[in-house]
């Protein structure tokens, strides 16, 4: 029965040699952009260049671009001469700091997001009528509105619970985390095909049955993409959101007291800069596991 | 009691508008029980409307239908009817068994006694070894017979099938009509089925029903009195091509002057 034949399954190199490949990829690109790096402060110009004219060529000197080890070296030494705290120390508590804030943003924009996506799936009404709103709400400028959140949540109270400052940043992060969810699972949401959808009315499947048994676990090769926008979103919204309001504590704000030592002291400036940075893959690292865990058994076809 | 009952039925859509579409006019139909009937015409003859009617997953506009003696709706409450489609459409999250289980976890079926139908079902239609297959692991013809077996879970009295096999090759195709004949008889289910192809719905009926367009109505009801044990040797017999000759003369009468549309004359 030639007909029958099980097509073989998808070849699927062994995990643990592409795992190995892939942790080996993530370090020789650090390097590569080290070299790089080092390679602009020996050939480029000390005080900035020009091409055709143009400025853009940055200035390679030390007090703007210092050299990768001294950036490496700034995390083990203290971070000013009165203190014994480490720079190190001192970066990873704002990341930590903020990851929290972002997690928080994150959970928050997940349950909107999908909140909403349901509702413009139950009610095509809802769709016509919210859809064009989610995409004005993003073209509002994340600065103006961080100020304009944290006044309005400073007027917030309800029974003694008062709205405290960190979860300004986390609505900010949340802002920048719901639309790209509700848009990709609202398409996730509306994918099975007319037969599915006939299939379960004919087995007599209410509609909540039939969004939990079809419509979301198809919606999922849709919803793992945009958990990975949205991610990127909070991070974003976190970080923005602590510089403008001028929150304590996190990496946003390290990010610009840091900067403002930049002529003293130019390495401490991408330490703040490298922590951010850790904050957007500890994200990115989460959402991987959210991914090898939703997306196991299935067919890998769609990728975005 | 008929396994089914379709009375007077009309389906007009876009009533009173510009583009009004008279899909089905005056439709009477009774299918006994055991019976395997075919509904066959051109494109646009509203057959698989039909069968969407029957199902309840479209009201008529006006006539009444009766399944199980029950009407239309509450038969697809109680899950009188099984359905399988041209696509298998099984849920590639879902292990094949969890597939099958589908319309007996919808009934509120405990885990053991759906895993006993489940194994049950994958005997019947002889893939017992790929219950924790994914689905996208299995062949078309094997995805079919799967869907099959979802349609068949929970015992249901009535089979509604439209063009299941449109999407396989001649030769699947033909060993998959072998099997559902077995299925059924051994199952003792009514079938309804939607075919374009003639030779399939004389090898599997015991009545073909010939529809055709504009209005979508009945034209023809041919008796298949070919017996009840059909296999690949029926295909070559002289009442065979007799009554394949009988089908493809009622769809060129009820096409008068159109000519007979998306019938495969094979």
């Amino acid at each position: 029965m030639s007909s029958d034949a099980v097509l073989p399954a998808p070849r699927i190199a062994r995990p643990r040699l592409r795992r190995a490949r892939r942790v080996l990829m993530f370090v020789l690109s650090m390097v590569l952009v080290a070299v790089l790096w080092e390679g602009y402060k020996w050939l480029g110009p000390q005080n900035g260049g020009e091409v055709f004219g143009w400025k853009i060529l940055p200035r390679a000197k030390d007090s703007i671009m210092p050299h990768v080890g001294d950036i490496w070296s700034r995390f083990g030494d203290p971070i000013n001469r009165a203190s014994d705290e480490t720079v190190l120390s001192v970066v990873a508590a704002g990341v930590w700091f903020s990851f929290r804030l972002v997690l928080a943003g994150f959970a928050m924009g997940l349950v909107a997001g999908v909140a909403l996506a349901v509702l413009m799936t139950r009610l095509r009404v809802a769709e016509r009528a919210i859809l064009p709103y989610l995409v004005i709400s993003q073209t509002v400028p994340l600065i103006a509105l961080a100020p304009l959140i944290a006044t309005w949540g400073g007027k917030v109270e309800i029974g003694g619970w008062e709205w405290p400052r960190w979860l300004t940043a986390s609505v900010l992060g949340a802002f920048l985390t719901f639309f790209p969810i509700a848009v990709g699972t609202l398409k996730g949401l509306k994918s099975p095909p007319p037969a599915a959808l006939e299939l379960m009315d004919s087995l007599a499947s209410p509609w909540h049955r039939t969004l939990f048994t079809l419509r979301f676990p198809a919606a999922v090769p849709y919803i793992v993409p945009a958990l990975k926008l949205g991610a990127a979103g909070a991070v974003i919204g976190v970080i923005v959101s602590e510089i403008s309001t001028g929150l304590r504590g996190g990496i946003g704000r390290l990010v610009t007291e840091f900067g403002q030592k930049a002529t003293s002291d130019p390495a401490i400036v991408y330490t703040a800069v490298l922590g951010a940075a850790v904050l957007g893959l500890l994200m990115a690292g989460l959402i991987a596991i959210a991914d090898a865990i939703f997306m196991r058994n299935r067919p890998k076809e769609i990728e975005s | 009691m008929s396994a089914v009952e379709v009375l007077g039925v009309d389906k007009i859509f876009n009533a009173g508008k510009t583009g009004q579409v008279d899909a089905l006019v005056g439709i009477d139909l009774t299918v006994e029980p055991g019976e395997f009937v075919s509904l066959i015409g051109p494109s646009g003859c509203g057959k698989s409307t039909l069968l969407r009617l029957i199902a309840n997953l479209t009201e008529p506009s006006s006539g009444g239908i009766t399944v199980n003696g029950k009407s239309a709706k509450q038969s697809r409450l109680d899950q009188d009817y099984g359905m399988a489609f041209q696509q298998a459409g099984l849920f590639e999250w879902r292990t094949v068994a969890r597939n099958v289980e589908l319309p007996l976890e919808l009934k509120g079926w405990d885990r053991s006694k759906r895993r006993a139908r489940a194994r049950e079902m994958l005997e019947l239609v002889k893939l017992p070894d790929f219950a924790d297959h994914m689905p996208w692991q299995l062949s078309g013809g094997m995805q079919q017979r799967i869907a099959i077996a979802r349609a068949l879970a929970a015992h249901p009295p009535l089979l509604l099938m439209d063009e299941p096999f449109g999407a396989l090759d001649e030769m699947t195709r033909e060993h998959m009509q072998a099997e559902l004949l077995r299925i059924c008889a051994e199952t003792s289910t009514t079938v309804i089925f939607v075919t374009h192809s003639i030779p399939e719905a004389v090898y599997l009926s015991t009545r073909v029903v010939v529809m055709s367009p504009r209005p979508g109505r009945i034209t023809d009801i041919i008796d298949v009195p070919l017996g009840g044990a059909r296999d690949d040797d029926t295909r070559e017999t002289g009442g065979f091509f007799e009554k394949i000759t009988e089908v493809r003369e009622a769809l060129r009468g009820a096409e008068f002057g159109t000519g007979a549309r998306g019938i495969e004359d094979r």
